[in-house]
């Protein structure tokens, strides 16, 4: 069943070879290009569709897309620890909710940079929640993060109404306004807040983390295969509450993000699904740093391109088309090509094409989800490139394998 | 004698852990109120007080059909080893179209009605199968497919209701069904044991049909072909493979019997009291319906008790307000403990349980290793 | 010379078996010494004693002539005792360096890795010791003898200086395991100590200096390898007061049951994993099926089940079933006795009952058109218990908690009363006591004399050697020989199994 990649994960000839196709396989070359790549993308599009829009990539849209996507990183990050120790986190989105508050009420009562900490505790807290259930107690991972999902909001709406209903401005469903975390003035992209660089420094730091220290490996092995951990004395139990903690940490970091550099208040209900979200970009980025942040970017790109400019939204139709027209090329080119992977996003390519002529707009909540149907096409057309851990999801219980 | 006493003790068990669970969230909350500054017995004797009334008991069965009938949509899924997280998205979604369907004929009663649920049930079917179909064909992890999904058919709706707004001045908001396509209500049926209810509260003729559907899901499984493959499936599905079930048709008929079902949490509200779909329908009952699922320990007895719980929970909480006990959340923070200390319990049970089991069995049969027996 | 390992009236109990019953036993450094014996003699619980995986009830072990107390595999690593598993323990999507180094880390200081210092490391291991691997590869892309390299490296990487291999050679093709044996004696040549289980006994006299044989949890002896022939060995392990799976009489009638014609199953990269296999087996007839395992075999039973797809026509009673489903050519009389009851066979959670109906659940005594018939099929659950000798104390309890003979019984059972005309039974002895055992194979020869045909696929020798009427060799995917077993010896199989007679005799 298992389809192995074995085309593209060909064996390295002699180890000091450099080639294009080898550097292509390295992350730190591909991301980048990536990322380049994009950007090239969208300054043809915009300028296909509206020679004079100056709103997919102007400077403060790649400000806006910059900042709308931190939340979006960091619960894609936080997915991505969770899962790479072995344990499914769907309870972002309620540990990111918490995250909201506590960042929320830390930020009223002790300013932005102590509320920010407290907010990315608060989120801890959630993940402890479900380290607790999942890895000491052996439920199954889903339904735990199911009840933190429905607890959160009622916790942080009874929160709210007993501290905040207090304050002036302040109710059972929002918070008085809290100053943000303070900025720097960048080129192109206009003033960047110091939580966005810290957030977008945390791809490369997570990635050493996970693939350059003893803790990132053995954190790993407690995902991958939990067994050959155990039986070299590794404390699977240890490095799965690890993975889960900073996993809910960085959702709250997320939420208390969103509270103080996104909206400058806290509101009931504002995370609006980015916890899910985040784990659509875990997945996009195939389990890794690199490709989370361009998820990140990419969907935090729609999520910001909404506010200011519909006309944008409906340029953005155009991009949707490029990527499906990249997936079915490439899948042409592939040697287990099927008519299925090749026609269907050609056909989807077409309709959006057709749909773009007929129409000068587009509904605005289409891409809202635009994340969500991306995920998709990703998880049917790319299934088998995409690498999740391979014992995420599964309770493992020492002594019983 | 041992066996009929171990099961007694099982079952005991079985039902020690939800009661638990139930006992826990109460202290919890009460830790809880008392650091706010509430008097949780206060808080509680309010509650009781409020939800013992006929009134709200009304108000917490009407609460509970929906959520009955979402735990049996979920726990279908789960039988087979499904999440089927979509739940939440396949009965707003076949919430919005049914209310359209029915605004837009005009049959005569039971008919009119029967159109609006056969509706209901196919959209719900026909959203659930898309994940089921990505499954089979592709792989694909019903859990994200269904979160995915989830998402885009809530925005869908959004849509359709923002366009509705944008385009006609109206409220977010369908019209009305017809007077025929309501479903009436069945006070009547409490009248013969009571006095009568009164402040205009209508308990759901849509009763009826949660317990038909929980009647149907209890029957299907335990006493058809069917319902034992799809539990074998479940249980161990390569050896359900081996023994001739069709693993990928079962997770379609498993997926797309749970949208179905799905199709119908919205009707109970939106034909016995709303009529219409708009912004007051209540939406999170899908996620709900997992919470009861699991509480109810997907028996539909269970969940029958279950959906209860969490209905007059709702009910009642109201009076926490009125009363300046407490802000009513906290039945929102009891729910997500019961939830949780009824999970970790059930593990522990089960743990304890299969240990236990195997002792027994070891104990019971006297085995040296040359016996040798089998005469056939 | 002090003894590297020692051994002393080593006892382990579990629920309802004596895996170990005073075991003694000892091994002198810088020897490779095989431990033999039938499945379920007790080795692998002997192995997991000596590795600190469980502790044993009695008795007493030593190393380096030091007396120790293992609580768990750390203190045996700590020890220098490193243990390669049969189902290896590696992470497929790691590099083979971060499978080697895992939980023994070469450090740069603060948790930083030092890979340069650890691929040095292995690389000087893998020269040291001729294995050839490189570090930088994924182990998804691995071969099993390459994976295996890699076990024995990462044992080697922490140090090790007494080497554990359990049954080393089930999982590998013979040019695997001269490789592996060339591996072993290099290794032996740097003073590596090197404990071998195994019951393929060309194998054990081939690489072992000496050889210790045990038989149902006891020490039978120690003989070096120089001085002792299969023959004795393979006495010494089966005795002679234990039953031997003989058939006795011929029941073989004349008429065909089942025909398979033409099979084959394709493979990744144009292979065929089974390749054109006919066989024929008639009522009263046991076609056993032997060959080295992942010769296709599981592919095959897969097939005739209808579980896989495969080309080629599959013939019940005169009618082509090759394009049925599972569910209409078990009804039709295919009984199927899996490979691994826990996977293919049993719902571990679900009352007795309900796994008595496993299989059968669409036919009578167990359902009535679409409708589950319970007190037929709890009656017949009984039928089972009673009739098979199910050892349990009602049909309620699950599955799980049956020992691994009851669990076969009942599995058994079930098949037999349902009367299939052809039955395909996988390994139908594996993981069970000598007991259970024996009246497994009682139940097969009843069978066969009420006139059943059956598929036997076997690893154990002298089950099929003792069982069969006909015996059919598979060797990657084909069937290249048909033996008959009342005149093979299971060192001929052997060699027909890996391929050797091949180049020099000819089937019989």
């Amino acid at each position: 069943m298992s389809e192995r990649g074995l085309t593209d994960a060909a064996l390295p000839g002699s180890p000091g070879r450099v080639d294009l196709a080898h550097l292509w396989k390295q992350r730190w070359f591909r991301w980048p290009v990536f990322a380049l790549g994009g950007m090239i993308v969208l300054q043809l599009v915009e300028w296909i569709a509206d020679p004079e829009s100056e709103e997919l990539l102007s400077g403060g849209q790649a400000g806006a897309m910059l900042r709308w996507s931190v939340p979006l990183l960091l619960a894609g990050l936080g997915g991505m620890f969770a899962e790479r120790a072995g344990i499914v986190n769907i309870g972002l989105e309620g540990m990111m909710v918490l995250g909201t508050w506590f960042g929320a009420w830390g930020s009223v009562k002790y300013g932005p940079v102590i509320g920010t900490a407290i907010g990315l505790l608060g989120g801890a807290l959630g993940g402890l929640l479900h380290a607790i259930a999942t890895v000491s107690f052996g439920v199954n991972h889903i339904i735990s993060a199911v009840a933190i999902n429905i607890m959160a909001p009622g916790v942080t709406r009874f929160l709210a109404d007993e501290i905040f209903s207090g304050y002036a401005g302040g109710s059972i469903s929002q918070s008085p306004r809290v100053a943000s975390f303070g900025s720097v003035e960048l080129p192109v992209l206009d003033r960047v807040s110091w939580l966005t660089i810290i957030a977008f420094a945390f791809v490369p730091l997570a990635w050493y983390v996970l693939w350059r220290t003893r803790f990132g490996l053995r954190l790993r092995a407690a995902g991958e295969h939990p067994s050959a951990g155990d039986s070299l004395g590794v404390n699977v139990y240890r490095y799965q509450y690890a993975g889960v903690v900073i996993s809910g940490a960085l959702a709250g970091l997320a939420g208390s993000f969103i509270v103080t550099e996104l909206t400058g208040i806290y509101r009931e209900g504002q995370t609006n699904g980015r916890g899910f979200i985040g784990l659509a970009t875990m997945i996009f980025g195939n389990w890794r740093p690199g490709g989370t942040a361009l998820g990140a970017l990419l969907f935090g790109y729609a999520d910001g391109l909404q506010l200011r400019d519909r006309d944008g939204v409906h340029a953005l139709l155009l991009v949707g088309v490029v990527v499906l027209a990249v997936l079915a090329l490439r899948r042409a080119l592939s040697p287990k090509r099927t008519v299925v992977e090749v026609g269907l996003p050609a056909v989807i390519a077409t309709l959006i094409v057709v749909w773009y002529l007929l129409r000068d707009t587009v509904p605005p909540t289409f891409n809202q989800v635009t994340p969500h149907i991306l995920t998709l096409v990703v998880l049917v057309f790319s299934a088998g490139r995409l690498r999740p851990p391979k014992g995420a999801g599964q309770i493992w219980r020492k002594g019983e394998h | 004698m041992t066996a009929a006493r171990r099961s007694r003790s099982e079952l005991l068990l079985g039902f020690a852990a939800p009661v638990a669970a139930v006992l826990i969230a109460l202290v919890v909350a009460s830790i809880v109120l008392m650091i706010s500054g509430s008097n949780p017995l206060d808080a509680w004797a309010s509650m009781w007080e409020f939800g013992t009334r006929l009134e709200t008991s009304v108000d917490a069965i009407n609460r509970a059909v929906p959520l009955y009938i979402a735990g049996i949509a979920v726990a279908l899924g789960f039988r087979m080893n499904l999440f089927n997280i979509g739940v939440e998205g396949q009965y707003i979604l076949a919430a919005l179209v049914a209310t359209e369907v029915g605004t837009k004929i005009d049959l005569p009663g039971p008919l009119h009605v029967a159109v609006i649920v056969l509706v209901a049930m196919s959209v719900g079917a026909a959203w659930a199968a898309v994940p089921a179909i990505l499954k089979v064909t592709r792989g694909v992890n019903e859990v994200i497919a269904t979160i995915m999904l989830n998402a885009i058919g809530v925005s869908f709706v959004a849509a359709e209701l923002l366009g509705r707004w944008d385009s006609a001045g109206q409220d977010t908001r369908t019209a009305d069904i017809g007077e025929s396509g309501h479903v009436p209500g069945i006070n009547w049926l409490l009248e013969i044991f009571t006095r009568d209810v009164g402040k205009g509260r209508e308990l759901y003729g849509f009763l009826f049909v949660a317990i038909a559907v929980g009647i149907g899901y209890h029957v299907l499984l335990t006493r058809t072909v069917f319902g034992y493959d799809l539990r074998a499936s479940g249980a161990n599905p390569s050896a359900a493979e081996a023994s001739g079930v069709p693993s990928k048709r079962m997770i379609l008929a498993a997926m797309i019997g749970s949208g179905a079902i799905a199709g119908l949490i919205g009707l109970p509200d939106i034909l016995g009291e709303l009529y219409h779909y708009g912004g007051d329908f209540s939406q999170g009952l899908g996620f709900l319906g997992i919470a009861v699922a699991l509480l109810g320990r997907n028996h539909p007895g269970g969940i029958v008790a279950a959906a209860l719980i969490f209905g007059y929970l709702d009910a009642s909480s109201p009076i926490l307000e009125v009363e300046g006990d407490a802000p009513r959340e906290i039945v929102t923070i009891m729910k997500g403990v019961i939830i949780f200390a009824a999970v970790v319990a059930y593990a522990v049970t089960e743990r304890s349980r299969r240990r236990r089991q195997v002792a027994a069995a070891a104990d019971a049969v006297p085995t040296t290793s040359t016996e040798i027996g089998a005469n056939p | 010379m002090t003894a590297a390992v020692e051994l002393q009236g080593i006892t382990k109990r579990f629920p309802g078996v004596v895996a170990n019953d005073g075991v003694t036993f000892s091994v002198e450094s810088g020897e490779i010494h095989a431990l033999c014996g039938e499945n379920g003699a007790g080795k692998s619980t002997l192995m997991k004693i000596l590795y600190g995986m469980q502790p044993p009830d009695e008795g007493t072990m030593s190393v380096d002539g030091r007396p120790v107390h293992l609580r768990s595999p750390k203190d045996a690593i700590a020890l220098g005792i490193g243990m390669v598993h049969q189902h290896f323990m590696l992470a497929d999507n790691f590099t083979v360096l971060e499978n080697i180094i895992l939980g023994s880390e070469p450090s740069k200081g603060a948790g930083v890795l030092d890979l340069t210092a650890a691929r040095a490391r292995v690389e000087e291991l893998s020269r040291a010791y001729g294995l050839d691997i490189h570090p930088d590869q994924v182990v998804e892309d691995l071969e099993v003898g390459e994976r295996q390299r890699v076990e024995i490296i990462k044992v080697l990487f922490r140090g090790a200086r007494i080497l554990i291999l359990d049954e080393p050679t089930a999982v590998l093709v013979p040019d695997e395991v001269d490789e592996l044996f060339r591996n072993l004696r290099e290794l032996k040549a740097n003073g590596v100590t090197v404990i071998f289980i195994d019951h393929k006994l060309d194998e054990v006299l081939e690489i072992s200096d000496r050889i210790t044989v045990l038989r149902a949890g006891r020490t039978v002896g120690t003989r070096d390898a120089g001085s002792v022939t299969a023959a004795e060995l393979a006495e010494m392990m089966v005795g002679s007061e234990l039953p031997s799976p003989a058939t006795g009489e011929t029941t073989v009638t004349d008429s065909v049951a089942f025909a398979v014609r033409g099979l084959t199953i394709a493979g990744d990269g144009g292979r065929a994993i089974v390749d054109s296999i006919d066989m024929t087996v008639r009522r009263g007839e046991v076609v056993g099926v032997a060959g080295v395992e992942g010769n296709g075999q599981a592919e095959l039973i897969e097939a005739l089940l209808g579980l896989r797809h495969a080309q080629g026509t599959i013939e019940l009673d005169g009618t082509d079933i090759s394009h049925w489903s599972v569910r209409r050519r078990r009804n039709a009389g295919l009984g199927y006795i899996p490979e691994d009851r826990h996977r293919r066979g049993l719902m571990l959670d679900a009352p007795l009952w309900e796994n008595a109906m496993l299989g059968h659940q669409a036919r009578s005594p167990n359902a009535r058109g679409i409708w589950i018939d319970r007190a037929g099929a709890r009656g017949r659950t009984e039928e089972i218990v009673e009739r098979y000798d199910v050892r349990t104390p009602n049909i309620d309890v699950t599955a799980r908690a049956l020992s691994g003979g009851n669990q076969q019984k009942l599995i058994i059972g079930r098949e037999m009363l349902a009367e299939p005309k052809v039955l395909i039974a996988a390994h139908p002895t594996r993981g069970i006591d000598v007991g259970a055992q024996a009246s497994v194979w009682n139940l097969l020869r009843q069978a066969r004399r009420d006139g059943l045909a059956v598929v036997l696929v076997s690893a154990d020798l002298d089950e099929l050697i003792g069982l069969s009427d006909t015996l059919v060799v598979m060797l990657r995917g084909r069937l290249v020989a048909t033996l008959d077993p009342a005149r093979v010896t299971p060192r001929e199989l052997g060699s027909w199994m890996t391929g050797a007679a091949l180049d020099t005799g000819d089937a019989a």
